[in-house]
């Protein structure tokens, strides 16, 4: 199986109360903020790396795993470490994040998939900066793929994948056959929720969350293949189509108070705040 | 001029979703930039009886596209019919639901319309809409405006005031099924596992209860006789599901379901930026938590220092007897 997971750099998360919105409006101030790959492309990274092994074995890669991202120089970095987990060759294609929008992204990653060729495209559900959760299912349709959004498991069968999906009030289950696009949620990365066709039955990681790259393989990863294409050859003349005019803080909320007990609880959520 | 088109969500058992009115609360918000009217799409295998439910609300007309196939939605099969419909409208909108999310983006790539998702707001800039959107995690807000021929937008359920309706009664019309492409001929349904709760709509809920990891096997023992108490829906936080202690669709946060009740507990929650994000909009907010530190205090309208395991039965029986007193 061949697989291309996409990955984009976006400020650490767990820092996003420090973002900063300057009194013009005008942008985002992302300085001081550290750089990583969002979690959900991680879990997507992690996944490929579990259809394409048979678990006991992880060195014994039963598949090809390209890592994607669109950014400058510096996201290569982020390509570096994708390789070290195991990524077999990556692809940068290089531009900005202000030069690009949702469609341009989808478009830059049809092209790619087109020229690749691979079984399945792997993505997070969503990117926790921009949170516009579309490019996944923008690019299946550009590529008329199937797709499974918000996967929870996912289990390879002859031809395709069997899909276990987060949905409001439950969980959808759906069969895809490659080639597919499928985008990830967090559970993916549970110790048992994506099963390869090789994956012994019963087999169990030992780690939540993702794995990570031992010294010598961040090593050979220096050596591993990475490709710089042009955006410019990816989309042509192509332009934004969003164009963000302003931004702002969410107001700020009012300090609240400690209460001593239950009983002075109940009686401020009925008097004060006439929430009961 | 140009008329935008609502996109309905319907149930597992055919009947319009309350999501859907919060995505005319959006269309109508959207109507004075655009100047025309505003229709609503219903797709389903009995779309027409739902059709019926929605004549009500001011649109233009209701479009219903009934088809044995869309019993189960698949967007591959949904796609193709509103995005033939959506070819005639300025602007397409749905619930930033899963339904929305899943399916609005493709719909989407087919008109080759710029997408704004998940937006809070709307504001109406000349014959421009300009969509809010939240970022990171809420502690941004972006506004943007769409630059394309036709624009796709999906609204956050809990910030836009479900549509009542306002009389009138708009007109059904039937649209046929577009034949799906060749993505549909590779994706099957195979189950749709409803998880039954006699609770409220976690999105759509005046009180909700939330849980953390603290609560461990306990968690339902819990939080059960609370949310019966105040008729609240249940919530958790991420870790508590990682856990394993809730399941996934009950998870409040960036990552999961976004709520904003007039009464939130979070209880046991230590209130990581990710967990904050989910309920942030809420009215008042209740924390109960042994670490007096824990970051949810900062947040909460009213903190409770205390053991969660002691507090929360005590709350209860104290909310009991308000009820009692207030009759």
């Amino acid at each position: 199986m061949k697989i291309l997971v996409a990955l984009k750099r976006v400020a650490d998360p767990a820092n996003h109360n420090k973002v900063k919105i300057p009194a013009a409006g005008d942008k985002i101030d992302t300085a001081g903020l550290e750089w990583q790959i969002n979690p959900f492309d991680l879990y997507a990274l992690e996944t490929a790396l579990r259809l394409t092994e048979d678990g006991k074995a992880p060195k014994t890669r039963l598949g090809e795993v390209v890592a994607v991202t669109l950014g400058p120089a510096e996201t290569e970095t982020n390509l570096r470490s994708a390789l070290a987990t195991g990524a077999d060759r990556a692809i940068r294609v290089d531009t900005t994040d202000d030069a690009l929008d949702g469609r341009l992204v989808a478009a830059a990653l049809q092209k790619l998939v087109e020229e690749e060729k691979p079984d399945l495209v792997l993505m997070g559900k969503q990117v926790v900066d921009g949170e516009n959760n579309y490019v996944g299912q923008a690019l299946a349709e550009l590529l008329d793929w199937p797709m499974a959004t918000f996967a929870a498991t996912i289990k390879e069968e002859a031809g395709g994948l069997l899909v276990g999906r987060e949905v409001d009030g439950g969980v959808s289950t759906l069969r895809v056959k490659f080639p597919a696009v499928v985008t990830v949620d967090l559970r993916i990365v549970a110790p048992d929720s994506v099963r390869s066709s090789k994956t012994a039955e019963g087999f169990k990681y030992p780690y939540e969350e993702v794995r990570f790259a031992p010294l010598p393989a961040i090593m050979q990863a220096k050596k591993k293949p990475l490709a710089v294409k042009k955006l410019a050859d990816l989309v042509g003349g192509a332009t934004l189509s969003s164009k963000y005019v302003k931004f702002e803080a969410p107001p700020a909320r009012k300090a609240g108070v400690k209460v001593k007990d239950v009983q002075e609880l109940v009686q401020k959520l009925a008097t004060e705040a006439k929430a009961i | 001029m140009a008329d935008i088109l609502v996109v309905a969500e319907l149930t597992a058992d055919g009947k319009v979703r309350k999501t859907t009115h919060s995505a005319i609360t959006l269309a109508k918000l959207a109507q004075p930039a655009l100047g025309g009217s505003f229709s609503i799409l219903v797709l389903g295998a009995s779309a027409k009886a739902a059709a019926a439910e929605l004549t009500g609300f001011g649109a233009a007309k209701i479009l219903a596209c009934e088809d044995p196939s869309l019993a189960n939605y698949v967007a591959e099969h949904y796609a193709p019919t509103v995005a033939a419909v959506g070819k005639g409208f300025g602007l397409v909108v749905a619930c930033a639901s899963s339904f929305g999310k899943d399916l609005m983006p493709r719909v989407a790539a087919k008109l080759d319309a710029a997408y704004a998702g998940d937006c809070s707001g709307v504001s109406v800039n000349g014959t421009q809409v300009v969509f809010k959107r939240p970022m990171f995690a809420g502690n941004a807000f972006g506004h943007v405006q769409l630059g394309t021929a036709i624009q796709v937008a999906t609204a956050r359920q809990s910030e836009f005031e479900p549509a009542a309706p306002s009389g009138g009664s708009s007109p059904i019309e039937a649209v046929a099924k577009v034949a799906p492409g060749a993505a549909a001929s590779r994706v099957e349904f195979v189950s749709l596992e409803a998880v039954k709760s006699a609770r409220p709509d976690l999105g759509e809920a005046g009180v909700v209860v939330a849980g953390g990891r603290a609560m461990k096997e306990k968690f339902f023992d819990v939080l059960n006789p609370l949310a019966d108490t105040l008729g609240a829906a249940i919530g958790a936080s991420r870790a508590a599901c990682d856990a394993g202690y809730a399941p996934g669709d009950l998870q409040v946060g960036q990552t999961g379901k976004i709520v904003a009740p007039g009464l939130y507990f979070a209880i046991g929650i230590s209130g990581a930026i990710q967990h904050i994000a989910g309920m942030k909009g809420s009215k008042t907010i209740v924390a109960i938590n042994k670490d007096a530190e824990a970051p949810i205090f900062q947040l909460a309208d009213y903190g409770l220092v205390a053991d969660l395991f002691q507090a929360v039965p005590a709350l209860v029986e104290d909310l009991k007897k308000h009820k009692a007193q207030k009759g």
